[in-house]
């Protein structure tokens, strides 16, 4: 079908980008070989990147502004390294680990996101914005607090006061311990599952937009009553993405704290969530592959101001180049570049057609 | 001033003597909808008012009347965007007291808005789609793995949107984006996009409105056309009095909310009370 092959044709590029990328770096540290400082910040940007295109789903594509998507990372992160370590003997075989690990951060996420979603979502206004902000911040306060042991006899929790840690029988290790967060976390996080996640989330939002629910989602963003008029449960469809993008943010967290071999709640504040919201709006709303350039490039760009001891002006050029970004992707020009390598280029109406009316009501 | 939130009492089914001219084709067969006391208050402000009304199954009814009238305020009644102060609306003999926008679309009512409503950012065929989407159906995850349901379902509403996009003959415009087609295109993709939601009555709210003459010809030509072929009611508000008067059958006039006079074409033309409301009291000398 030539249609779709046209229609499509942008997401097979991103597809193609992100594993080129893959392939060149993989190349790159066969030959040359990579410093360590960039050989750490590999699985970081996979969770940034997946972290924006999460982010995007519900700012670009539904509609809905989060200021608390940190929070979602948190929970998927501080569930999935829990079970992770809980599962250290159960599952020998690293990389399941780690696949079980991030599908049970993503599921806890997930549940969070639809917990937040019931109240909020039937609203119309910017409720979730508010809620969000909220959350980020009662869920730092949370992981803070909560002490989770696990030994033969069961998982012990406690909040506010680590008594979890006397009642722990012989064997026992104490998952989450407050203000200390996780630590003596095993490094399974790779690269090459970063971009499996990656691709794995551009698969799911691609497929989803182009579907049956993904036009109900963007219906209801355009026009909520119209959408409604035409049958679209809105609240269902703004959920939907909404858990979607809750579950990949979870994922994104687990993927990122089985990087380090600790993690602590303040991680995941305000800023993280900020940041993320920077990412997308600088790649653009609804734009996938400008959230994984950008989000790669801030991520990389402040290690490399310390590489070439620009330390002291970090913030300064992080500033400008923001400020340059932005320019450069509003221009008219570069716009027209990119539509017409990707062959999205919104055609316009045929001139033959009628002048407009005046607008009334 | 009692700003609270008040349920509507329920409503006695008393039987109100209608005067509609229904059809001839359609005596004997229940109204597809029937209107009974209904009224709102906005505030102090009543905007509409013991508004009793019946509409046939296959009749084309016009409601006219000035600015400010309380036409579209009728629309939004019949299509849940407001709850109903006072009243009752039967639409097949179901009463939809309790239902929402989307539940008395899928009974049967879809509409197109007098300030356009498109989903301005998706193609021309995807708002079609969208109207599609209680009537060609799949799951999120059919869809999120592109398992067969969802590619027979897109071929589905792929052929259905085409089909309906040719009442008005805008195929050739099914990749375009709905927010950058002219104004009159716009006006038509609404009603496709409302007849995808198969309606048993649409509600048209000024169709004609910024359309030329020639135009104006070709959408009542479109409008009977569409009754025809679907079997539908239609309602429909509009100014433009040639075609309010070429293809309503039945006509209901409404001044302050208030239905001043119903009747056939040529009963509303010649109806006193009508033409004091559209052109004044004709001052006494
Ligand atoms: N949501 C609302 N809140 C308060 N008043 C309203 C509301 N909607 C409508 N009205 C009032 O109800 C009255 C009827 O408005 P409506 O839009 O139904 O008129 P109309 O007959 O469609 O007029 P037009 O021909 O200009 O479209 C007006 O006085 C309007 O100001
Ligand atoms: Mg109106």
């Amino acid at each position: 079908m030539k249609r779709m092959t046209k229609k499509n044709r942008a997401n097979f590029l991103t597809y193609g980008g992100v594993i080129l990328a893959y392939l060149l770096i993989r190349v790159y540290d066969g030959t040359v070989g990579l410093s360590s400082m960039i050989q750490g910040l590999l699985v970081p940007i996979c969770a940034y990147v997946t972290m924006a295109l999460a982010l995007n789903l519900v700012v670009g594509v539904s509609g809905e502004l989060s200021l608390g998507h940190a929070g979602f990372m948190s929970v998927g992160a501080f569930s999935g390294t829990a079970a992770a370590i809980a599962l250290q003997n159960a599952i020998p075989l690293a990389p399941l680990r780690l696949a079980v690990a991030m599908a049970i951060g993503a599921a806890f996420a997930a549940l969070a996101g639809f917990l937040i979603g019931i109240p909020v979502l039937r609203l119309n206004g910017d409720y979730l914005a508010i809620v969000t902000l909220a959350f980020g911040e009662i869920i730092k306060s949370v992981f803070n607090n909560l002490y989770v042991g696990l030994d033969a006899k069961g998982f012990h929790f406690s909040f506010l006061n680590d008594t979890v840690s006397s009642r722990l029988g012989a064997g026992g290790k104490l998952l989450i311990g407050g203000p200390m967060g996780i630590s003596g976390i095993k490094i399974i996080s790779s690269f090459t599952a970063g971009i499996i996640l990656v691709l794995l989330t551009l698969v799911i939002i691609f497929n989803l937009v182009n579907s049956r629910a993904g036009r109900a989602i963007m219906a209801a963003r355009d026009n909520r009553i119209a959408a409604e008029s035409v049958g679209v449960n809105v609240t269902k469809y703004k959920m939907m993405a909404f858990v979607t993008s809750a579950a990949l943010a979870g994922a994104a967290g687990g993927l990122y704290t089985m990087s380090l071999s600790t993690v602590v709640a303040n991680k995941f504040d305000f800023n993280t969530s900020i940041l993320i919201l920077v990412f997308v709006v600088l790649g653009g709303m609804g734009n996938m592959w400008g959230s994984i350039l950008s989000a790669s490039f801030l991520t990389l760009l402040p290690e490399l101001l310390r590489k070439f001891n620009l330390d002291q002006y970090r913030m300064l050029v992080y500033a400008i180049v923001l400020i340059i970004v932005m320019v450069v992707t509003n221009s008219p020009f570069l716009q027209q570049l990119v539509e017409n390598v990707t062959g999205r280029f919104k055609k316009e109406a045929p001139a033959e057609a009628e002048e407009g009316g005046e607008g009334n009501g | 001033m009692a700003d609270r939130v008040q349920r509507r009492p329920a409503t006695k089914l008393v039987p109100v003597p209608s005067t509609n001219k229904i059809p001839e084709r359609d005596v004997d067969k229940t109204p597809i909808l029937e209107c009974r006391h209904l009224g709102i208050d906005f505030g102090g402000l009543t905007a509409v008012n013991e508004f009793n009304m019946a509409i046939g199954r296959t009749e084309i009814a016009g409601l006219i009347g000035p600015n400010g009238a309380g036409k579209t305020t009728v629309f939004n009644l019949l299509t849940k965007v407001y709850q109903p102060t006072r009243g009752t609306i039967l639409l097949d003999g179901l009463d939809t007291h309790s239902m929402n926008s989307v539940q008395v679309n899928r009974a049967g009512i879809a509409r197109t808005f007098q300030n356009i409503r498109l989903f301005g950012n998706l193609s021309v065929e995807d708002n079609v789609k969208v109207g599609l989407h209680n009537q060609v159906r799949y799951g999120m995850f059919q869809g999120v793995c592109r398992l067969p349901g969802y590619w027979r379902g897109e071929r589905v509403a792929h052929e259905r949107a085409m089909e309906l996009l040719s009442i008005f003959d805008m195929q050739d415009l099914a990749d375009h984006q709905a927010g950058s087609l002219p104004y009159g295109a716009q006006r038509r993709l609404e009603i496709v996009r409302a007849l995808a939601t198969n309606p048993s009555l649409l509600l048209l709210d000024e169709p004609a409105a910024g359309m030329n003459p020639s135009e104006t010809a070709e959408l009542m030509d479109n409008i009977v056309k569409i009754r025809d072929t679907f079997h539908i009611a239609v309602l429909l508000i509009e100014h433009d009095m040639s075609l309010v008067m070429g293809i309503c059958e039945g006509i209901c006039v409404l001044n302050f909310g208030e239905i001043i006079a119903k009747g056939t074409p040529e009963e509303i033309k010649n109806d006193p009370q009508v033409i004091e409301a559209y052109l004044g009291k004709k001052r006494e000398v």
